[in-house]
């Protein structure tokens, strides 16, 4: 029996952390693998419409986003609170898409040039004015695909 | 004698990991993009001739969207939540109606000789209609399209549109054909 015997000296050991940093690298890695950075700083704001019939765009990489929204409060005195085009980081008009897109085109491969598709994420409150004038200028550089972004409302049935 | 090293203490490596950690938790967006995929007419060209197609007015499905986002739909004003109906009517044409889109015989795989409807969804818009609006009608375009194609599917192969291959999603597509055309823009109404 005096294997079971208590040794009263004997403390606790304590439990070893060391593999703890291993763990967190793994979860670390996870999300950086499943990670995409916001890629531009938004300037304006916009809440998307609401819509139900809805695709997944896949291939983040071959999208390019046109936002249209209301400039933010710090924006607002130079640019007033109409909705405005944002592109890449900056306030844009309508004339600069069609070299927005060019751009665009230029910064992927040229196989999947012709796959780019553009997302439009626009406010709900806009007025399609200035959306018509923005598919006038996508067609014209003919940036055909078009994305207009939209959130998952609830269904009725 | 050779001094044995002090071990370094790496108790503060997690604290550092966690520390990347959060950066990553915080800077993600895993949200993944969704909308109306929607492809737009090309330009027409300059040489190419304006050819005014004139339409029979009962093959036409006219939608206006006015800056106080009412609808107009051949010249009747209805609320968005008809339109779904309105436009599954129009393209299908039940009763043979003579208000609503002719039809012509056609050979399509799997289906044989159907009728297939003439009728062409157009839609204006002004613009001062507000973006929601726009979306909303698209959307009820759309879900009326597929409304229909599930219907079709149904009936011949007992799945909905999106389950059948390729081939057959062709063929149903050319049974309840869904053209959609937007007018080139009109500048009324102002900004």
């Amino acid at each position: 029996m005096s294997k079971f015997k208590k040794d009263g000296k004997k403390e606790l050991p304590e439990i070893s952390t060391a593999s703890l940093p291993d763990i967190v690298f793994m979860l670390l890695f996870f999300f950086m693998v499943s990670t995409t950075m916001r890629d531009v700083e938004l300037s304006v704001s916009y809440v998307q419409p609401v819509a139900k019939e809805l695709v997944k765009l896949e291939k983040k990489d071959l999208v390019s986003n046109i936002h249209v929204g209301v400039p933010l409060r710090k924006f607002q005195k130079n640019f007033g609170t109409e909705p405005r085009i944002q592109l890449n980081d900056q306030f844009a008009t309508v004339k600069d898409i069609q070299a927005f897109v060019a751009s665009e085109r230029e910064a992927r491969k040229e196989e999947l040039r012709n796959k780019l598709t553009t997302s439009l994420k626009a406010d709900r409150y806009t007025k399609m004015g200035i959306i018509t004038d923005i598919k006038q200028e996508l067609r014209k550089a003919s940036a055909l695909k078009l994305n207009y972004s939209a959130l998952q409302g609830a269904d009725e049935n | 004698m050779a001094r044995k090293t002090p071990e370094i203490n790496s108790s503060s490596m997690a604290d550092i990991a966690f520390l990347l950690l959060i950066f990553f938790l915080v800077s993600t967006t895993m949200d993944v993009d969704t909308g109306i995929y929607k492809k737009l007419p090309p330009i027409p060209e300059k040489t190419q001739e304006k050819t005014n197609v004139k339409m029979k007015k009962r093959n036409l499905f006219a939608i206006l969207v006015n800056r106080n986002n009412e609808l107009l739909v051949n010249g009747e004003l209805i609320d968005i939540s008809q339109l779904r109906e309105k436009t599954k009517e129009f393209i299908l044409n039940p009763n043979n109606d003579s208000d609503l889109p002719e039809k012509q015989v056609k050979t399509i795989p799997f289906f044989g000789d159907v009728m297939v409807s003439k009728g062409l969804v157009s839609l204006q818009n002004d613009r001062g209609t507000s973006y929601e609006t726009y979306i909303k009608v698209q959307d009820e375009l759309a879900a009326a399209s597929r409304e229909l194609k599930d219907e079709k599917a149904m009936q011949k192969w007992g799945k909905k549109f999106e389950e059948l291959d390729d081939e057959q999603q062709k063929a149903v597509r050319k049974y309840v054909p869904m053209q959609i055309s937007e007018a080139e823009p009109k500048n009324v109404g102002g900004k």
